[in-house]
């Protein structure tokens, strides 16, 4: 029976920082549950952002497949988009009501997405906190602006 | 390793031709704290049949080569969930884990489960595992008094929660899953499997407040279904499916 030891464990230069009496600190995982993990919100917003995140993605899959069908494939392809194309789209209630859908739907959906991944892999709670203030940040803006776009445009401004 | 014994013979000058022996090598992460801040590997070769299991060769090692070495087990036989590591990179129970099924013609890599403080070696703090097993309630909880006898219950009605009184509380599928790993104030799979023994008995009435409690912000939605968790259950539970049971009887609840 041979054993075949890679390296002596833990000596620094021969001599040990630690022993018995002062141990080095355990490597602990980040956000461990203890008895004093908060406990719940009772609301069921969790709940509502899960089955939001499946209806969204099933409604998504039909506007943005059928934008992109629109815009890029059929009748000439991208290069009939311009200002004009636009214009004569939005002029349609169907249209306007079809991109306001979109912009909700996938920025909602999208930022509750980036959510999950700040809950899952933000440290600290300094982190998550700024983090999140940061993303809702810039979806309220970006769904409020486009809203403000598809309601207010003016075909006729030079 | 159809004939492991037959192939491996000529590896082993020392063995005569009949010897079930072969050499492995045990990549094994020691981490002491007594010693250093940090784990490393550490490589143990030994002779065994690779029809034992792979905590028969940790207790050799332990035993005969390096008495260092320190890993929990207690009943050896897969039912008490001690010796859950992490063998080629994979969580099972070292009691269950043959070395022939794992290929030993490789470095066998084993390490402590992820996603918990390792004390040393391959023990782990099971604090926050047992505080979320225990943060569920994981008892009967019943209104009014107590019958004179048994509360019976139809095969049927045992049936629907069958599948998870199995689990022995090894962590194995906890400390597998990586929304764990990074959050571990997710209650994780085996506290939500122990819920569901509970929410779906015919004979608990608690089962309202526990979906109150996987409802939240740490509980049930935060299920990626990466199956992680049913690949690595030792019993065969299907935990994936146990949570998105739980989840389904959430939406049917408030709906």
């Amino acid at each position: 029976m041979s054993t075949e030891s890679s390296a002596a464990i833990g000596s620094v230069e021969g001599v040990s920082l630690y022993d018995v009496d002062h141990p080095a600190p355990v490597i602990e995982p980040p956000r461990k549950r203890t008895g004093k993990t908060p406990k719940g919100s009772r609301t069921n917003f969790e709940m509502y952002a899960w089955l939001f995140m499946r209806l969204s993605g099933i409604v998504l899959v039909v506007l943005v497949l059928g934008h992109l069908l629109i815009q890029l494939v059929l009748d000439g392809g991208v290069s009939k988009i311009g200002f004009a194309f636009v214009a004569g789209r939005w002029a349609s209630p169907f249209w306007q009501v079809w991109d306001l859908a979109m912009l909700w739907l996938a920025m909602l959906h999208g930022a509750n997405g980036l959510r999950t991944v700040i809950n899952d892999y933000a440290e600290r709670d300094n982190t998550r906190f700024w983090l999140k203030m940061l993303l809702y940040t810039a979806t309220v803006f970006t769904v409020l602006l486009g809203t403000l776009v598809i309601f207010t445009f003016d075909p006729n401004i030079r | 390793m159809a004939t492991p014994t037959m192939d491996k013979v000529g590896t082993d000058p020392s063995a005569s031709p009949a010897s079930p022996y072969i050499t492995v090598t045990f990549r094994i992460r020691r981490f002491n704290p007594e010693v250093s801040d940090e784990a490393q590997w550490q490589d143990f070769q030994i002779e065994i049949d690779p029809k034992e299991r792979v905590l028969d060769a940790l207790h050799k090692i332990k035993w005969d080569v390096d008495g260092t070495l320190t890993f929990r087990r207690s009943c050896a036989h897969g039912i008490c969930g001690s010796d859950a590591m992490r063998i080629n990179g994979k969580n099972r129970l070292a009691c269950k884990t043959l070395i022939k099924d794992i290929n030993p013609e490789k470095p066998i890599t084993v390490e402590a489960i992820k996603g918990l403080t390792v004390l040393k070696d391959l023990v782990v703090d099971m604090d926050p595992f047992f505080q979320a097993y225990r943060d569920v309630m994981p008892f009967l909880i019943t209104k009014g008094n107590e019958p004179t006898r048994e509360r019976l219950q139809s095969a049927e009605d045992r049936e629907r929660f069958d599948d998870t009184t199995k689990c022995i509380l090894c962590a194995a599928c906890t400390s597998s899953c990586p929304v764990f790993w990074n959050d571990g104030q997710y209650f994780g799979p085996a506290a939500i499997v122990n819920a569901h023994r509970f929410i779906f008995d015919s004979r608990d009435e608690g089962g309202e407040q526990r979906l109150e409690i996987l409802n939240d912000r740490d509980g049930v939605w935060r299920c990626r279904t990466t199956f992680n968790c049913t690949d690595a259950c030792p019993r065969g539970i299907e935990v994936t499916k146990a949570i998105q049971e739980v989840k389904r009887a959430l939406i049917t609840r408030r709906f």
